[in-house]
């Protein structure tokens, strides 16, 4: 086994997303940054993370839970304290492309929601907001621990052809197609609405990420983070390889990443003389800051070109 | 794929007949074009009467709806449900509750309904938020007892809104024998080509075809033309001699095999 993954090791270069995944197969990521810098710090984003994360939700279930209505609706659209609206841009193109026009509620709500994403980073919903994420980090981190190799990765581009198709079919049956199996609407619904056989579905994407394709449904089919992160393409909070000098190819920032292509442009200047990760498809996840041993990221903006 | 998320969507906007839309909401098609799923609706409504569909209730999932034999609409004056809506799938042109067309109530089991059997239960009625008008008690002859009437509850589909309170109410233990139906489920069609001879009369401020001969009912010339009633008294009593009736003729032809 070791002889075998050292000769693939040896033809598939360690600066390439594939050798990264082969990496994350046999290593513990984060483990050298545990030491170097205690393992809160090296856990820092990812804990404020799921507190994001956990904590949009339970504003949105102390409502049906205690009464406390701070926050009504869902992420489809929703109401907070009586007076915020806000609306899930991703719907509403739907809306739109199924040809209905909405109140001016809604179109306000999809208006803040879209401005804060387009400024500050699209797929940050995907990583602070979306409770998918849970599901499938999870079975990202478990596919790790069980060495898990191989599976049927689609291509990355296909989150691009499934949104048209979405919008496409929408405009196609007059209603909002997607929304009857969208994984990330009835995760969220269910946790406040009731789950009803969706929990089916959220099965379904947990054991395709762990069993068919490592990090395949938001990385590389979920047409909402397609979305997002095509709203984020020049957004302003960029995570910078600001010390890449410093990188000591221990790979660990490919191994937890969940888009692991976005590094290497920026880490090891492939096409780009700027440290900046431009690429939309970064989620501004932040867990390469944790996991790197020598503190080579940081978040920063798009016009923060420095390498230190 | 195309083709199956055609089919599926096409499956899924069958609403079961038991699935109602909160009051204002879009014609089915429409309807799940503009309806996000988000639930404000039924987070504003006070009587909890609307839940969010759940994968495998036979409703597209995650849309609002109600069953009015669990918990009916209360037909709120300011229908907070509308309010709260922000895509418009719940139209704001709705202002007043009365127009809602939730359903249709059909008095579907005319076998077990107790007013039906000749009782006075009328449940279904006093309940209903638009009494006199939506249901209305319609008394007609009982032939079984022969003396008595029977009070038949009927609804009225110019004033009926759907709200399923009548459903919801109704005594019989199990399914009720009231129920409000989609109301393309409920109504038959028109029949066009057939002319109402009272509302053709009403619309031309006459009779079409003149007045009628009245022509005089042997035994009743003393009445007035079209009353057939006979009072205690009148008529042949009993112990009247029954006037001989010619052999082979009326029905009894009193042809032996
Ligand atoms: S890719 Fe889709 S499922 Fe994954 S975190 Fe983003 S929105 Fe959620
Ligand atoms: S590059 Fe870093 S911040 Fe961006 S998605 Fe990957 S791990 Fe997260
Ligand atoms: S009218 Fe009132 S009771 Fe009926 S669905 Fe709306 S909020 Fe609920
Ligand atoms: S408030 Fe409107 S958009 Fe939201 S679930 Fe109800 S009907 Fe649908
Ligand atoms: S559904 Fe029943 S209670 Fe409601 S308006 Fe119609 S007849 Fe009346």
């Amino acid at each position: 086994m070791s002889a075998q993954t050292t000769t693939q090791a040896r033809q598939v270069p360690p600066t390439s997303v594939r050798g990264a995944a082969m990496r994350g197969v046999v290593a513990r990521p984060g483990q050298e940054a545990i030491e170097a810098k205690g393992w809160l710090r090296a856990h820092k984003w990812l804990l404020l993370r799921r507190l994001s994360q956990l904590g949009i939700l339970a504003l949105f279930l102390v409502g049906p839970w205690f009464g406390w209505w701070v926050v009504k609706g869902n992420l489809a659209s929703s109401l907070t304290l009586g007076v915020l609206p806000l609306t899930d841009p991703f719907v509403l193109a739907q809306q739109l492309a199924a040809g209905h026009w909405p109140y001016r509620e809604a179109l306000l709500g999809g208006g803040i929601v879209l401005a804060f994403y387009l400024l500050l980073g699209g797929r940050l919903f995907c990583a602070w907001v979306c409770p998918v994420n849970l599901v499938t980090d999870a079975a990202a981190w478990l596919r790790r621990r069980l060495g898990l190799k191989g599976g049927k990765v689609p291509s990355g581009s296909t989150r691009y052809w499934l949104l048209g198709f979405v919008l496409v079919i929408a405009a196609v049956t007059g209603s909002l197609a997607w929304e009857w199996v969208n994984p990330v609407s009835m995760v969220h619904r269910g946790l406040i609405f009731g789950f009803g056989l969706a929990w089916g579905i959220v099965g379904a994407v947990f054991l395709y990420d762990l069993l068919i394709a490592p990090r395949g449904w938001c990385g590389h089919l979920c047409p909402q983070g397609a979305f997002y992160g095509l709203i984020g393409r020049s957004a302003l909070l960029r995570v910078s390889a600001a010390r890449r000098s410093a990188c000591n190819d221990c790979m660990d920032c490919f191994a937890v990443c969940p888009e692991p292509q976005v590094i290497r442009p920026a880490l090891k200047g492939a096409g780009q003389d700027h440290p900046l990760i431009l690429d939309g498809d970064c989620t501004t996840c932040g867990r390469c800051i944790d996991v790197c041993g020598k503190d080579v990221f940081r978040i920063s903006t798009r016009f923060d070109r420095s390498e230190s | 794929m195309a083709l199956a998320a055609g089919l599926y969507s096409k499956q899924a906007s069958a609403l079961p007949a038991t699935a109602l839309r909160p009051p204002g909401a879009l014609a089915e098609g429409d309807f799940l074009a503009a309806c996000v799923r988000c639930g404000l609706c039924v987070r504003d409504c006070p009587y909890d009467t609307l839940k969010l569909a759940e994968l495998g209730d036979g409703v597209a999932s995650g849309t609002p709806y109600f069953e009015a034999r669990k918990i009916p609409c209360e037909m709120c004056e300011d229908i907070p449900c509308v309010v709260a809506c922000p895509t418009g799938a719940l139209d704001r042109a709705l202002t007043d509750i009365g127009d809602a067309r939730m359903g249709l109530a059909v008095l579907i089991d005319q076998e077990n309904c107790l007013n039906f059997l000749g009782l006075r239960c009328d449940v279904c009625y006093r309940v209903c938020p638009v009494i006199d008008k939506a249901i209305t008690l319609e008394r007609i002859h009982n032939p079984r007892s022969d003396r008595h009437a029977m009070l038949l509850p009927t609804v009225h589909s110019d004033y009926c809104t759907g709200c399923g309170k009548c459903e919801k109410s109704c005594v019989l233990p199990g399914e009720s024998a009231i129920k409000v139906l989609p109301i393309r489920l409920a109504q038959g069609s028109k029949a066009e080509h057939y002319r109402r001879g009272w509302e053709e009369k009403e619309a031309a401020g006459q009779s079409l075809i003149g007045d009628q001969v009245e022509l005089p009912v042997r035994g009743l010339e003393d009445k007035a033309y079209g009353d057939t009633r006979v009072r205690p008294g009148e008529g042949p009593q009993p112990g009247d001699a029954v006037p001989a009736r010619p052999a082979g003729s009326g029905l009894d032809s009193g042809w032996k095999p």
